[in-house]
């Protein structure tokens, strides 16, 4: 695989995060699996910066984040596949 | 990886050094402007002023002498000279300290004032730098070394790759038999469980939980919102963080896959169990965290970082990497390993443990890190709350 144009933790993961800069709604990105060595591909829905994430299907509000194989946040609205993952869309569970 | 040596200072007590410092120590905030003139006045010490040291009391008041004394008594430095307001507490920071072996002598200001108070220190200083300007390195066991850990300014990017750079030397020198730590309490907040897992007994690993639970109870008490001004960051969410559960499942990634911590320490406590991986209860506060863990004995710092976090400690050389390559772009002066490379495939995480591992050899051996030749020298106590 040439560079990722994001990283993916494990395979249960809902998100994965973007690894290079630039990315602009529409692109065609392809991922890395960590845990597995595998490909995903995902359409970006938004412009999503270096480190943020990108979701891998559509998350309902009220659903849980994945990532790290784990439950890293509770969803606050809908999610489209391909969309912009964090603080607007996502609150933590804990504070 | 074959197991390396280094060549370090060897104290009197046995433990190994890889700085040589002459520290000039206030007992407490007045005393920060003596300290500061003698620094001046000889050339080769170093003064670690601080804000605290008077009317402390309690729990508070331990960790205070604990933070102060372990700091004289860490083996990257070599002599001591203690200024302090009057001589009782003044002493009591000098005789912890003596108990290691190495020189150390007190100063106290009042009946005294500042004037001779510094031409006495620094005639002693002067007579210590002499004295440690001729120590010489020895070759060591890499087992020797204490290494500490913490990241700051994280982002994604340290959960994805420096972060497990970090663990993936933990796994290495474990086996090494060297002596590791960990802390930052609050920021393992909603991976704890997996944490406790992670203890080499259920016991230790239900005094991590105990530890985790009055921090987290402590912050319940006092929040007045859902911190995310605070933790995560305004860096960490400008870097891609979104809550403390993420930003904690990245945290652990510095303790590697498979070491297991073997006890769990007070801020600065001194690790009592032989080598090893520890938790220590701290904050997540870079200065506040290294500082303790530099208190508590440990000589090198791995630093990972995601948007570029600064820090350096005046004794305990922090070594920093990260795996964003826009930090390392436009912050390359602060970065002693890039390890970007990992999130473009063109290096193995085993690579990268091996590369880190080589650069702390290297920084063992005297290479100055980054946060040194830029001046970085954040000594921070931690207080736990008001004086009386």
């Amino acid at each position: 695989m040439a560079a990722p144009h994001f990283l993916v933790h494990n395979t249960v993961d809902t998100t994965g995060v973007v690894v290079v800069e630039g990315v602009e709604a529409g692109d065609e990105l392809t991922g890395w699996v960590m845990e597995t060595d595998g490909t995903v591909t995902v359409k970006a829905r938004d412009a999503i910066p270096l480190g943020h994430k990108v979701s891998l299907g559509d998350i309902k509000k009220g659903d849980t984040i994945i990532k790290y194989g784990h439950d890293i946040g509770l969803a606050v609205a809908d999610i489209p596949e391909g969309g912009h993952v964090h603080v607007d869309n996502v609150k933590t569970k804990r504070w | 990886m074959a197991t390396p040596t280094f060549r370090g200072y060897r104290r009197t007590d046995g433990r190994v050094g890889i700085r040589n410092h002459v520290v000039i120590l206030p007992l407490d905030d007045l005393s920060n402007a003596a300290c500061e003139a003698v620094a001046h006045n000889i050339k080769g010490t170093l003064a670690l002023p601080h804000h605290y040291g008077r009317l402390q009391f309690g729990e508070d008041l331990e960790l205070f002498f604990r933070t102060l004394i372990g700091t004289g008594s860490n083996p990257n430095v070599a002599a001591v000279v203690v200024i302090g307001i009057e001589p009782a507490w003044t002493g009591r920071i000098v005789d912890g300290i003596a108990a290691t072996g190495k020189p150390v002598e007190g100063f106290a200001i009042e009946r005294n004032g500042d004037h001779n108070t510094i031409a006495a220190a620094s005639r002693k200083a002067k007579e210590y730098v002499h004295w440690a300007s001729e120590l010489r390195r020895e070759e060591c066991a890499f087992g020797e070394t204490w290494i500490s850990v913490k990241c700051g300014e994280s982002d994604t990017t340290s959960g994805l790759a420096s972060n497990p750079t970090v663990g993936n030397m933990i796994d290495k020198v474990d086996a090494m038999g060297a002596t590791t730590c960990f802390g930052e309490t609050s920021e393992i907040t909603g991976a704890e469980q997996v944490c406790a897992a992670r203890a080499a007994t259920p016991e230790v690993g239900e005094k991590f939980l105990k530890t985790w639970s009055d921090y987290n109870d402590f912050i319940m008490a006092n929040k007045t919102d859902d911190l995310s001004d605070s933790q995560p960051t305004k860096g960490n969410i400008e870097g891609g963080l979104t809550t403390i559960e993420e930003k904690a499942f990245g945290n652990l990634e510095k303790i590697g896959r498979t070491t297991k911590y073997i006890d769990v320490l007070k801020p600065a406590e001194r690790p009592a169990k032989g080598p090893g991986l520890y938790f220590m209860d701290t904050s997540s506060a870079a200065a506040e965290c290294v500082t303790l863990q530099a208190a508590a004995g440990f000589t090198v710092h791995l630093f990972p970082t995601g948007q570029g976090n600064v820090i350096g400690n005046p004794i305990e050389p922090v070594i920093k990497l990260t795996a964003n390559p826009r930090t390392a772009r436009t912050m390359g002066e602060h970065v002693d390993l890039d390890v970007s490379g990992l999130l473009r495939r063109e290096m193995t995480l085993d690579e990268a443990g091996d590369a880190l591992l080589e650069m702390t050899v290297r920084v063992c051996n005297g290479r100055l890190t980054a946060a040194e030749v830029l001046g970085h020298r954040e000594f921070v106590i931690t207080k736990l709350y008001r004086s009386a």
